[in-house]
Order: C-alpha cells, then structure tokens, then sequence
C-alpha cells in the first residue's frame, strides 16, 4: 500500500472512467489527460483499466509500504525517489519504505504516477475513478492509505519510452457543436480569429477561458453535455466541460474537442494561451 | 408512432444528437422514449452505447471508437421510420414522501410572502401534481421535473447557498426537485424528502427513470426521521403504481 504523508494540491486516483450512468447523471470522471496515463500504465504491462494517481501541479510526498515498479508520466513536477531525480516514462523500481516527493513544476499541471497492476481503492459504479457522492473520497488527503499489491517477480519488456509531450501545442481541433450554427459571422470570426486564454475558474469541471466573445440571446431546453464541449454563456463567456463535467446542460454547446485537444487543455493552467482550429 | 420530425446532428467524435420540436411536451417525450427503447432493445443492442434523454433530444455516446457521422444518420433515418417493434418504456409513478416542516423548509415563509400564498396553501399546490421526469443531469440523481403549478413559479435565490442539505425540496423557476447530495444550490427550500435519490450500494442507484412520474406526498417530522432511518437501513419501501397516459 502507499501512505500518503502529504496530499498535494489536488491529488486523486482515476482509471478509464465510470461508463454506463451519463443516463442518472453521473460524470464519466477518469484521468483528465488519457495520452499520458495510458502510456504510463502501457510501460507497466497494466491491464487497460488499472487505476492510476493523478497529481495536479503541486505533488504530494508518498511512501511506498511494499515493492514494486512505478512509473510516472504527465506533468513534469522534479520528482524524486528517495531524493535521486527520477524521470517520466521511465520504470523505477520501488522497495518497501522508500518515498516519493515533487518539487517544482517544470511543465504541463497534471502528472501521473502508476504502479504495477494500478492502485486498488475500491470499485464504485464499475469504476475506482474519484468523484464527489459516488467513491468515498473525492481527492487524496494526508494520512490516506491507496492500497495496491506487492510485485518483485515482474520482468519489465521496455524499461523506457520516448513520448513526445503535447506541452508546447496550443492549438486545440475541434469539430462543430450541435448549436454551432447558431452562431453569427462576428461570434464566428472572435471564436477562430482569436486565442483564448485559460482563467483561473479550471478544475476537473470544467475549464473557463479568460475573454468573452459577443454574446447571445439563444434559449434551449436542457439536454446532454459531454467532456470536451464548448458551452457559451448568453453573457459571451465560454467554458470547456471536463472530465467531471455535468451530465446535462442549458447553454449552446458550440464545439467540441477532439481526443486530442482534451488532453492537450488539461495540461494547460492558468494563464496559458489557447486557439481553436476546426477540424474538417 | 413517429408523430415528430427530428433532426440530427453531430456532436463531436463520440456522439449523435437527435432532437425533436424544441417544446416540452409530454407526447414528444413519449416518442422520444418509445424510439430509444427500440434504439436499446433491437437496433443498437449489442454495442456499448450510452442514450440521455432530455426534454425533447436524447444524445447516442459510444466512446470506443469514433462514429461514422453519415452513415450513421441514415441508419437513424432509416429506423425512426421503422415500425418500433418494442413495447414503450413502462413509466412508474413514484410517491415521494416530504416533510415541509420549518426545520427543513427554510424558505417556505419567504416563499409565502413572494406568492401571496399561505404556506398550506403551497403544500397543497405542491402535491396536487403529478410531475413529469424530462431529465437527470446536475448531480447524480438530480431530477428536472415538469408540470410545476403556475402559482408556485419563483424566481431563484438572488445569492446561492454554498450548502443545500441532502433531500432538499425546492422551487426555481418552472422547476421543482430534490437535492440528491449536499452541495451548493440557489433553489427556495420548501421542505425535504427522507428517500436517497441516488444511492452507490444499491445494484441500481438512481430508481427513477426519465419518463417516469413524481407524486409528493406530505409527512409529519416524526414520519420523516423514521423513513430516514428505514431508508438508512435499506427498508423503507416505495410507494409506486405503473402510470397509464
């Protein structure tokens, strides 16, 4: 098991995601940036569904309690196993005792550390992924056991991998949301023309950009949202679901990202810069 | 049965939108449930689709591998013209018992005062209807429900509260509904209901089902704390009827 002697900034433990309850309202939830926990869990020879931590800007301080084989991806926060440098997409193999702390954040904001065969906190729904009124715990907190199974006899194929991370990308594809043809020329031209900024309103939510674009006076009847729709506000402000996003909603859902701008915004933070680019 | 036209829409890699007239309407409902039911049970029932209704659309997502927008709208054509062979939906009317009593139903006398109306009076109004399910989204369990009495119409709180206890009954708008959880909320607080909207130990969390109708009924304090502990306990039974239009 691993003791969680310091939480971090918002730490918690997501697989694939919960499926099968959008219906009763229940988020999807899972790790927010697929690209990189996949690849994690991938190195490990973990089934596809294990469950991996995720770390959000600052990293907690953890200690592992039995061995085996980490490895971290995602956001680059200066890890460090018992105080030596350890890098990303890299295998590290852990004994009982040793700690795991962060520092400084280098690059991206959500890191993921995994471990041979995932962490086992329980399975809620069909899924261990975090979420407030499903699992116990919403987010990691200090002190907390996440449990997961002793492995020394694993014989790693690849002990290491070349990702090229999806950091610098600022562009984000989309393609058109249902109430995409609502929109006028002028709201066309600031959506495309120009870059968005993140706000400080992100979390697993939703993402909230910074400027405002002309804004509307469009009614709809309340119907279903998805991670990575573009809802626009009548006042002109627009906001990107996420993986914890609400199930249903009542503003234009204008986009809607691609796979892969999800998880290239949820490595972004505060103040980064942002540009749709619609997908044909 | 196909009463409505519809339109269909693309909704990024891993979705399909299909919306009916832009109205709430308890018959556009009733297709858009009978056409998912053979959309579930006959056509699309092998594959790991998820379906949300709401209100006059229901949105088909298939997060395995993206969809084949052309394609598969004519499909969806195609088979909105078939002859459904599926039985509708069965929509239950679920009795929902709620205490109004001040301790729980924080703004009833404020409510009172905005409508002119005695506080019995909107209990009475309150539970004279039987409301329709449109929708869950908001939270897990979060029921949009339709058919509110004109007289009961307020607006929101103009400052949210950062805390609504679980099982809040409240007024919004056209809306009425219950707060499934604990969590921030700008809805005026009638009363509470003692029964989980949305419970993680049950194999089926959420009973209740878009389509299907809510009753309200009133209850004393006393009644209420003991369907809270019959309910913690996994013993509290629902009163229900199957409902015909």
């Amino acid at each position: 098991m691993l003791k969680v002697l310091k939480a971090g900034l918002f730490t918690t433990v997501q697989d694939k995601g919960r499926y099968g309850y959008l219906n009763k309202g229940v988020p999807v939830a899972g790790y927010m940036d697929q690209f990189s926990a996949v690849k994690v869990n991938n190195l490990l020879g973990n089934p596809k569904n294990a469950a991996v931590i995720e770390i959000t800007m600052t990293g907690p301080k953890l200690k592992f309690e039995a061995p085996t084989y980490i490895c971290l991806g995602g956001a680059e926060i200066s890890a460090k196993l018992n105080e030596q440098p350890i890098v990303n997409y890299t295998l590290v193999k852990v004994a009982k005792g040793d700690i795991l702390t962060y520092g400084k954040l280098q690059n991206g904001f959500r890191a993921y550390l995994a471990v041979r065969n995932g962490f086992e906190t329980p399975v809620v729904l069909g899924s261990r992924s975090y979420f407030k009124g499903i699992t116990k715990k919403n987010h990691v907190s200090d002190g907390d056991i996440i449990p997961y199974s002793e492995d020394t006899g694993f014989q790693p194929k690849i002990m290491e991998m070349k990702v090229n991370s999806t950091f610098d990308q600022t562009q984000l594809g989309v393609t058109p949301g249902p109430e995409y043809e609502m929109l006028s020329d002028k709201q066309l031209e600031y959506l495309f023309a120009k870059g968005f900024t993140i706000s400080n309103e992100n979390n697993r939510m939703a993402y909230q950009l910074e400027e405002m674009i002309p804004g509307h006076e469009i009614s709809m009847l309340t119907s279903a949202t998805l991670p990575g729709t573009v809802q626009f506000t009548p006042a002109g402000k627009l906001i990107v679901l996420m993986k914890d996003g609400q199930t249903t909603g009542g503003y234009p859902r204008i986009l809607q990202l691609s796979d892969d701008a999800i998880n290239i915004i949820t490595q972004k933070k505060f103040g980064d810069k942002v540009k749709f680019k619609l997908l044909r | 049965m196909n009463l409505y036209s519809i339109s269909i829409r693309s909704y990024g890699p891993h979705a399909i939108l299909i919306e009916w007239p832009n109205r709430v309407e308890e018959a556009i409902l009733e297709n858009i449930l009978h056409f998912t039911n053979y959309l579930k049970e006959v056509k699309l029932k092998e594959d790991n689709w998820e379906m949300v209704p709401a209100y006059n659309s229901v949105t088909l997502i298939y997060r395995d591998a993206p969809i084949d927008f052309k394609k598969f709208k004519a499909m969806l054509i195609e088979w909105y013209a078939d002859v459904w062979e599926v039985q509708p939906q069965q929509r239950i009317v679920w009795k929902l018992p709620v205490c109004y009593h001040r301790e729980f139903g924080i703004d009833l006398d404020l409510v009172s005062e905005k409508l002119n109306l005695t506080p019995k009076e909107i209990i009475q109004q309150h539970t004279s209807q039987n409301y329709t399910l449109y929708g869950i989204g908001f939270l897990p369990g979060f029921m949009y429900l339709g058919g509110l009495p004109t007289q009961l119409e307020i607006p929101r709180r103009s400052q949210p509260r950062a805390k609504v206890e679980k099982g809040s009954v409240g007024l919004a708008g056209k809306q009425t509904g219950i707060y499934p959880q604990l969590s921030p909320g700008g809805w005026n607080i009638i009363g509470n209901c003692p029964i989980n909207m949305f419970n993680v130990k049950k194999e089926e969390p959420c009973f209740i089902k878009v389509g299907d109708k809510v009753q309200f009924y009133e209850i004393e304090k006393a009644e209420h704390d003991l369907y809270k502990i019959e309910e913690e306990v996994g013993i509290y039974k629902l009163e229900k009827e199957v409902w015909h239009a």
